[in-house]
């Protein structure tokens, strides 16, 4: 029964059929049969944040994921909300604020950041950090993303610094 | 790391989950949400045979509240006790605590059934069961079975369930309207494992405690209901009774020595969430410099 086993998911809006060994994580199918690199593994047990992604409309740790209970589901990636164009504005606000560097955790923040502005329209910095805090990043020291995510709540609920 | 190779069954019901259980016995494992096993796995910290996914079990998810009594379904997330106006109205110290469970993305996987059969002393939701006298459901192949909160947690990651069980339900009787609570747990991160926490529950009359549950966390292999509550209650409370209730804490204390802390800081900050919890429940900022002792 270590065999594999078939799976059907909606990934970005397109339909994916999969064969998949029951170990593997969600992360790894990700990255390694869809060739969807964007979402980042780093400690490979939930505390990063890195590999964050939407299953269903809610984000989830993908490393904590198997590929296998996908089954059914709808994800979204990082490559999903870039292309639609969901975030360009937060996308834009953490380039111009220089909320990333190596851009390593940028994705998970991303998906974090957007799912608390979907939540929260006007969170204030406690309520941004406390949204933050499974999220990683070893560069910026937080305070230009956290800026970033404020000024991108004030641009979209018309409140412009 | 990534998980060892294991078998996957998705349950199509209870009963063929019990069905896979009693087949593979100790070498199976249950998956609910994943977000405490997955990691273990991925540590290699665990290696099961067989994983049964519970997780479309969708008779498992819910919060119903009847009789007095809010029964809530196994498979119901932290996300969902955190946002539930049954949990804030009927067991708002419950609605705290999920604040503190992990991260946003861990909360929406998480589940109450697996956060409590997974059993693990740092865990906030385990204490809140001892404080507010839970009953936890398991149905096994025999049928259904109650048991106690205080007597369901055996151990670091053990508990009274048998390898054949699954645990369905939990049952809280409704928080009485009159009464108070107070949650707080150090952590290193907002979401992280506690050095120490406290989930209490109280009745206040006349400036002084009728009642008093306090459930510790990181304390030791287990949650701990303190016995040493009852130094504070009926009595007018002075920096004296409360250096007692100290003392008695201490005694009842077992702290395990980790990376985070060793077992004196733990035996402090125990102190030091005791004196805040009583000084914010009696609104006694006189007390608050208390834990100095």
């Amino acid at each position: 029964m270590t065999t594999a086993v078939t799976i059907s998911l909606n990934v970005n809006g397109e339909r994916v059929e999969a064969s998949v060994l029951p170990r593997l994580n969600l992360a790894d199918f990700l990255r390694d049969h869809l060739k969807l690199t964007g979402t980042h593994v780093g400690c490979e047990h939930g505390v990063c944040g890195a590999c964050t992604v939407r299953v269903n409309g809610d984000i989830v740790r993908s490393c904590l994921l198997l590929a296998v209970q996908m089954h059914h589901a709808t994800v979204e990636t990082i490559e999903g909300l870039s292309d639609s164009g969901e975030i360009a504005d937060l996308q834009s606000a953490f380039r111009e604020r220089n909320a990333l560097q190596c851009g390593f955790c940028t994705p998970g923040m991303l998906m974090a950041a957007q799912d608390l502005l979907k939540q929260s329209p006007c969170p204030d910095r406690e309520q941004i950090r406390e949204h933050l805090s499974g999220n990683y990043c070893r560069c910026t020291g937080y305070q230009a993303i956290i800026d970033a995510i404020e000024t991108t709540a004030r641009a979209r609920t018309g409140r412009l610094p | 790391m990534k998980a060892s190779a294991f078998a996957y069954a998705r349950a199509t019901s209870v009963a063929n989950a019990l069905e896979l259980l009693t087949a593979h016995g100790e070498g199976a494992k249950v998956l609910s949400g994943g977000q405490s096993l997955l990691p273990a796995m991925n540590l290699r910290l665990l290696a099961p045979d067989l994983i049964v996914d519970i997780g479309e079990l969708a008779e498992l998810r819910g919060i119903v509240v009847k009789e007095g009594a809010l029964s809530i379904g196994a498979l119901t997330r932290h996300a969902d006790l955190l946002k539930s106006p049954e949990i804030a109205t009927h067991a708002p110290l419950l609605t705290d605590a999920v604040a503190h469970v992990a991260h946003p993305a861990i909360r929406n996987r998480g589940t109450l059934g697996g956060s409590l059969a997974h059993a693990d002393p740092a865990s906030e939701l385990p204490a809140c069961m001892l404080t507010l006298g839970a009953t936890i459901i398991a149905r096994g192949p025999g049928g259904e079975r109650r048991i106690a909160a205080s007597e369901f947690f055996a151990g670091i990651y053990e508990t009274a369930l048998k390898p054949q069980e699954l645990l369905v339900a939990v049952e809280l009787p409704v928080t009485p309207k009159y009464s108070t609570h107070f949650f707080h747990e150090f952590a290193r991160r907002h979401g992280d494992y506690a050095i120490v926490g406290l989930a209490a529950q109280a009745f206040v009359r006349d400036g002084r405690f009728t009642d008093l549950r306090l459930g510790f966390f990181a304390v030791g292999d287990r949650p701990l209901l303190a016995r040493s509550a009852g130094k504070l209650v009926d009595v007018a409370i002075t920096s004296a009774v409360l250096s007692e209730a100290f003392s008695a804490l201490d005694e009842e204390l077992d702290p395990l020595d980790d990376h985070q802390a060793t077992p004196a800081m733990r035996r402090h900050l125990a102190k030091v969430l005791l004196a805040r919890c009583v000084s914010s429940l009696l609104g006694r900022p006189d007390l608050r410099m208390g834990a100095s002792a």
